[in-house]
């Protein structure tokens, strides 16, 4: 049944793709990449990925798609027409997917149990959760604790992501930038104008803070974590922004704060591994933080996971407000 | 009583699936915007509830029976408001009711 559900996810997703090269209205396009991602949620949360599905179904399908209708409402709604030779990249995506399709024959079965994931660590990180670090999400344990490092590295690809657009969206606007595309309210204004929205979205956004608070402090125990509760934060506060007005957004989180939080979240995950160097540990071994390793782990894992959650919200925050002010003047 | 539930959440399931493939074909079928997205918004509401209320009686008294109505809770409040702006989008974009607007043309030019 599994694989049943799994053929028509991916065959959906497949149209959905298809689509998306097909059509030559962007803002069409854009909408596609949502469906197309949540799509791709479900297929992950099929294959028992639930931490990556709410990833994708948060980041993907919610975020991705408000900072490209940013984008767009920056540019045009229309592809411009290609003039480079289509024969030259069809036949390079013919090549490829034929190598891929042949690459696949290779594979082990789906949820083969001797396929080589399932040989080579997997089974270690199972064993050793229960006994070193105690929390029921391996997956938080693998994530926060034993590859510690990689998500160090995510974090600062993160924060590297959000100074690389405000360096490019910082500069000054040129002054006369023509028309931002069909806008029909006062700019700036969000939607103050219409009820429904916003006071279903007043309603709403306490909610949703909540719910993403949940998902940063219940990441050892269930699906989530960091990166997950800051995308779900940041789409409370844009939704905010979206209603209000983005001028009353900047009044509740100010520029300044927004950068404090980007570099905060890398600078507490960063000082937990100087804090475990100094306790006389290893770089991010978080055993050193209390008397018992395990209470130890517990708090690392609760400090870094905060830290990554405070700079996805600082930076997807920065970018949305670097794209929604260039509109403006 | 267990086959009185199961028979009751079969139902609701059943007629569940059926709105949201009457609202399916509706999206297609439908002349113009406005009774495309009247017809869309059965979908997430009345068809999204009946499947919600079937799997919360298979669900029975549980930690999974209460996140199922809040999450029937957050529909019921985002649809409806979704459907709605939508189509006050549309009217403010210049779309009138009456007209029958081909948007399929639009988009696969």
């Amino acid at each position: 049944m599994t694989v049943l559900f799994g053929i028509f996810l991916l065959t959906l997703m497949v149209i959905t793709a298809l689509a998306i090269v097909h059509t030559r209205h962007l803002f069409v396009a854009v909408i596609l990449t949502g469906i197309f991602s949540l799509l791709m949620a479900a297929n992950f949360f099929l294959l028992d990925a639930a931490d990556v599905a709410l990833t994708e179904a948060a980041i993907g399908a919610g975020i991705s798609t408000v900072l490209f209708l940013g984008a767009l409402a920056l540019t045009g709604e229309h592809e411009r027409a290609s003039t480079s030779s289509r024969l030259l990249a069809l036949s390079v995506v013919a090549v490829t997917t034929l190598i891929v399709i042949y690459a696949t024959f290779d594979k082990p079965r789906f949820g083969d149990p001797l396929a080589p994931v399932h040989q080579h660590v997997s089974p270690w990180y199972l064993e050793k959760t229960s006994e070193a670090i105690d929390i029921p999400n391996v997956v938080t344990a693998v994530l926060a604790s034993f590859r510690g490092y990689d998500t160090l590295g995510e974090v600062f690809v993160v924060f590297t992501a959000g100074i690389g657009v405000l360096f490019l969206f910082g500069a000054r606007p040129p002054q006369n930038p023509g028309s931002p595309g069909k806008i029909t309210a006062k700019p700036g204004q969000g939607l103050r104008h219409y009820l429904i929205p916003r006071i279903v979205g007043r309603l709403l956004i306490p909610f949703i803070l909540l719910f993403g608070l949940y998902v940063q402090f219940h990441g050892d125990y269930g699906p989530g974590g960091g990166f997950q509760a800051g995308a779900i934060i940041a789409a409370a506060v844009i939704l905010y922004a979206l209603l209000e007005g983005e001028a009353q957004a900047l009044r509740v989180m100010p520029h300044k704060l927004l950068i404090v939080l980007m570099a905060g979240g890398a600078l507490l995950y960063g000082g937990v591994g100087v804090a475990s160097l100094m306790l006389g540990g290893n770089f991010l071994d978080y055993s050193v933080l209390a008397a018992d390793p395990v209470v130890g782990q517990h708090r690392g894992i609760l400090l870094i996971e905060a830290g990554v959650g405070i700079t996805v919200t600082g930076v997807l925050l920065s970018v949305f407000h670097a794209f929604a002010s260039r509109g403006k003047n | 009583m267990a086959v009185l539930l199961d028979i009751a959440s079969w139902a609701l399931l059943s007629i569940g699936g059926a709105f949201v493939f009457i609202g399916g074909v509706g999206a297609l079928r439908m002349p113009n915007l406005y009774t495309r997205i009247h017809a869309a918004s059965l979908t997430d509401t009345m068809g999204a509830v009946l499947v919600i209320v079937g799997v919360m009686l298979q669900a029975g008294v549980s930690l999974a029976a209460i996140k199922l109505a809040a999450i029937l809770l957050f529909l019921l409040l985002t649809s409806p408001t979704a459907s709605n702006a939508l189509a006050s989008a549309a009217l403010l974009a210049g779309l009138r009711p009456g007209d029958t607007v081909a948007t399929h043309e639009e988009q696969s030019e």
